[in-house]
């Protein structure tokens, strides 16, 4: 007697459906399990950090939400929050086209300088990001003259000569480059001079006066603007000044070797503040009192040394590094020094050396604001000098130190992350 | 390297006409500007305010001056100086005066060749104690801490007093004052030394000032002033009398208000007459105008209007007047007879 269709031995005839995993295995508690909890001593240090980081919070975030954003000095401030604690960002609002701008940017031509910063990411973009349309690269070749006219103003004369000088070099440099590059080079430069010094009596007296853009003084720049111009000068200029530098100390030439290697030498070894002083108050000596070169020139041409010397160092760093294979690989298809160079050498170099180019690009950013001490106001000098010492604003330390770090910060990690993106872009290593 | 011989280029082209100097009143009449070199920020004695003209004490001088050479108190170029830049700035012939707190020393006067022109400020060294601390004079500090900028006069000052009363003090080190506030505040220091008047300034921006006194000793005279290159007597007389000029009207009681009614015509008081140039030929031996005092006692008042706008007790900083009365209040200001 057997129901054999009906005791069959237990056989699934389709899978369970799937459980969830149980609750400590999963989600934010094992997560938490893991990383936060793993240990007792991990757990402890996990608590002590939960507890220290609340007790920041509690402190800075009334501080901050707290805050008075409208106020004309200090003193109404603090009747304000009425003992409460909160900070004081009235004077942020109060003093920002001079944090900004600096002291004494007319404040009718705000625009420009705005406009200069604006079109400064348009100029940057086709040199940073190489998968855009070369054809931008015509904004870059423009911009260094449309913002020295837009900042500096006054007649449009000059740097339409600049810009007249800059292609006589090129068309020189490029009929004579065949026959010897030095000859193209040299014939260049000369050419240009030749176009700024004829250039420069063309120019009729009193131009400035009746331009088009009123025309400001160097020294009425200042605030966040002047360590932007600083920075972006500088480094601009002091990148390809730096390869020169590097490819010279390497040079088998001993005039050129030993040229590169003392100005490297000597400029690493001095401290960066001693050639402001140098820039500010020495060189005024050399000139006759009414004709002295421009501070923010005399600025510019200082931190610019510095920064070439160090990058021609990072940038020997990326030469050191190719294997000779390289360099024996460019001598054997028969190319010439600078075809070398430039086809083969320079872009692998330069590859290895990008870390640290960044590196000391940020940090020249952040040295803009050691001009604070030959009486330039950038921001920290117009937060440390006329804020702080007007009757209305004396005593906000806080907010005012904190927007500039955050300035700052905002710009340098932007640096940072452009510099990883460009990393990993040009990988082409297989690791 | 094109970069900078395009801005040398540009240089040589811009700035190919100027020429080397002549006598320096004749170079700022040539400029039509004073090029006057302040504080980067000293609160009520040079600051630019919100809209960037520069206001202070030591800015009312350089208005003056421009004033009574140019006849414009806004003809003048601030130039800003830290102290580490100050002197070489005048040296070299960046500014033609310096008005920045200064004080006249023997080896300023004599060895770095400038030529003070006056004193328009004296100050002395001040100790700032908090109220809690329960001293009411400077002999009582045996013992405490305190909070001194390093590498100035004060330090050294501050040394001679505690030597000299034979008393004991532990020095706290700092750089800047906006330091030494915060230090002071935070308690690292029992007391905060520096110039008087700065202490004033700096107790005035404590969110309570009243918790705080400033002791009655003062250790050390400071007299700030004006100061001109070595060399040029000619320019040394201008700034000198234009203050002059500025603490004579007090004495005299020429103001603002009353200038033009009193410059009008003669009065009765004749060097109230010689001095607003109705009378005799002052202006003329100066090599300026017969109205120069007029102009600069206009651009800001005379040296009380100055003082009372500016750091007087009715601003938030709250100088009483002092050693800086004039001699028949019981101060110190004094200024040569207009004759």
């Amino acid at each position: 007697m057997s129901d054999t269709s009906n005791t069959v031995a237990f056989v699934r005839t389709e899978t369970i459906p799937q459980m969830p995993p149980p609750a400590a295995e999963t989600g934010a508690i094992k997560w938490m399990r893991e990383n936060l909890f793993a240990s007792i001593p991990n757990a402890i240090l996990t608590l002590v950090s939960a507890y220290v980081i609340y007790s920041i919070l509690a402190g800075v975030l009334p501080w901050i939400f707290n805050g008075v954003w409208n106020a004309q000095t200090l003193a109404e401030c603090r009747e304000i929050l009425d003992g409460t604690s909160g900070a004081c960002f009235a004077v942020l609002t109060e003093r920002w086209p001079q944090l900004v701008f600096g002291l004494s940017y007319p404040a009718s031509e705000y625009w420009r300088p705005s406009l200069a910063f604006v079109l400064l990411f348009f100029a940057a973009a086709p040199v940073m990001f190489f998968d855009l349309p070369r054809k931008m690269l015509i904004i870059t070749l423009f911009y260094p003259f449309i913002t020295y006219w837009l900042l500096w103003g006054g007649t449009v004369l000059i740097p339409i000569l600049a810009f007249a000088g800059f292609v006589a070099g090129y068309l020189v440099y490029q009929r004579f480059v065949a026959g010897s590059f030095a000859a193209g080079f040299f014939g260049g430069v000369i050419a240009a001079m030749i176009v700024w010094y004829i250039g420069g009596f063309l120019i009729p007296d009193g131009a400035n006066q009746n331009a088009m853009l009123r025309p400001v003084a160097s020294r009425d720049m200042g605030g966040f603007m002047l360590n932007m111009m600083l920075g972006v000068t500088c480094v601009s200029l002091s990148i390809p000044i730096g390869i020169v530098l590097a490819l010279g100390r390497q040079s088998s030439m001993p005039l050129i070797k030993w040229i590169c290697v003392v100005f490297i030498e000597f400029i690493r070894g001095v401290p960066l503040i001693t050639l402001l002083f140098v820039a500010s108050v020495m060189l005024a000596y050399f000139f006759p009192p009414e004709s002295s070169v421009d501070l923010f020139l005399r600025v510019v041409i200082m931190i610019t040394m510095f920064s070439a010397a160090y990058i021609a160092e990072v940038i020997r760093g990326g030469l050191a590094a190719l294997p000779k294979g390289q360099y024996e690989a460019a001598d054997s298809l028969g190319l010439d020094y600078a075809q070398a160079m430039r086809l083969i050498i320079l872009p692998q170099a330069l590859k290895i050396s990008i870390p640290g180019i960044v590196n000391i690009a940020v940090g020249l950013f952040k040295d803009t604001t050691l001009v604070s001490v030959i009486s330039m106001f950038d921001i920290v000098g117009m937060i440390r000098g006329p804020i702080l010492s007007s009757t209305d604003w004396n005593g906000v330390y806080w907010e005012l130190l904190g927007f500039a770090a955050l300035l700052f910060f905002v710009t340098c990690y932007g640096i940072s992350q452009y510099s990883q993106w460009l990393e990993r872009r040009l990988a082409t290593d297989h690791r | 390297m094109k970069k900078t011989a395009f801005y040398g280029a540009l240089t040589v082209a811009g700035f190919a006409a100027s020429m080397a100097s002549a006598a320096t009143l004749d170079d700022v009449k040539e400029r039509g500007v004073l090029n006057c070199g302040v504080s980067t920020g000293l609160v009520g004695f040079a600051s630019p305010n919100a809209n960037g003209v520069w206001e202070g004490f030591d800015v009312g001088v350089c208005r003056a001056v421009a004033a009574a050479v140019l006849g414009d108190a806004e003809a003048v170029e601030f130039v800003p100086l830290t102290t580490k830049t100050r002197f070489t700035a005048l040296s070299a012939g960046e500014v033609d005066m310096l008005s920045r707190n200064t004080t006249w020393t023997f080896s300023r006067d004599v060895d770095l060749k400038l030529e003070f022109t006056g004193i328009n400020y004296y100050d002395g060294q001040g100790f700032m104690v908090p109220r809690d601390l329960g001293v009411s004079s400077a002999k009582e500090l045996d013992g405490a801490t305190v909070c001194i900028q390093t590498g100035t006069t004060t330090e050294l000052n501050l040394a001679d007093y505690f030597r000299s009363n034979n008393i004991s003090y532990e020095p706290v080190p700092i750089e800047t004052n906006a330091e030494a506030q915060q230090q002071y505040l935070a308690g690292a220091c029992d007391v905060y030394t520096t110039d008087a008047s700065a202490l004033a300034a700096t107790r005035a921006s404590f969110e309570a000032p009243g918790d705080h006194i400033v002791l009655p000793e003062i250790v050390s005279k400071e007299p700030l002033g004006p100061l001109v290159r070595h060399g040029d007597s000619d320019w040394g007389d201008v700034v000198r009398w234009t203050l002059n000029a500025l603490i004579a009207a007090e004495e005299l009681g020429v103001t603002s208000a009353n200038i033009e009614e009193l410059a009008a015509a003669p009065t009765g008081n004749p060097e109230v007459n010689r001095l607003l140039g109705t009378e005799g030929e002052l202006g003329a031996m100066l090599g300026l105008d017969a109205n120069w005092a007029v102009m600069a006692i206009s651009a800001g008042g005379n040296y009380a209007e100055l003082f009372e706008k500016n750091i007087g007790e009715n601003t938030p900083i709250g100088l009483a007047r002092g050693l800086n009365a004039q001699w028949t209040d019981g101060g110190l200001l004094y200024s040569p007879p207009f004759r």
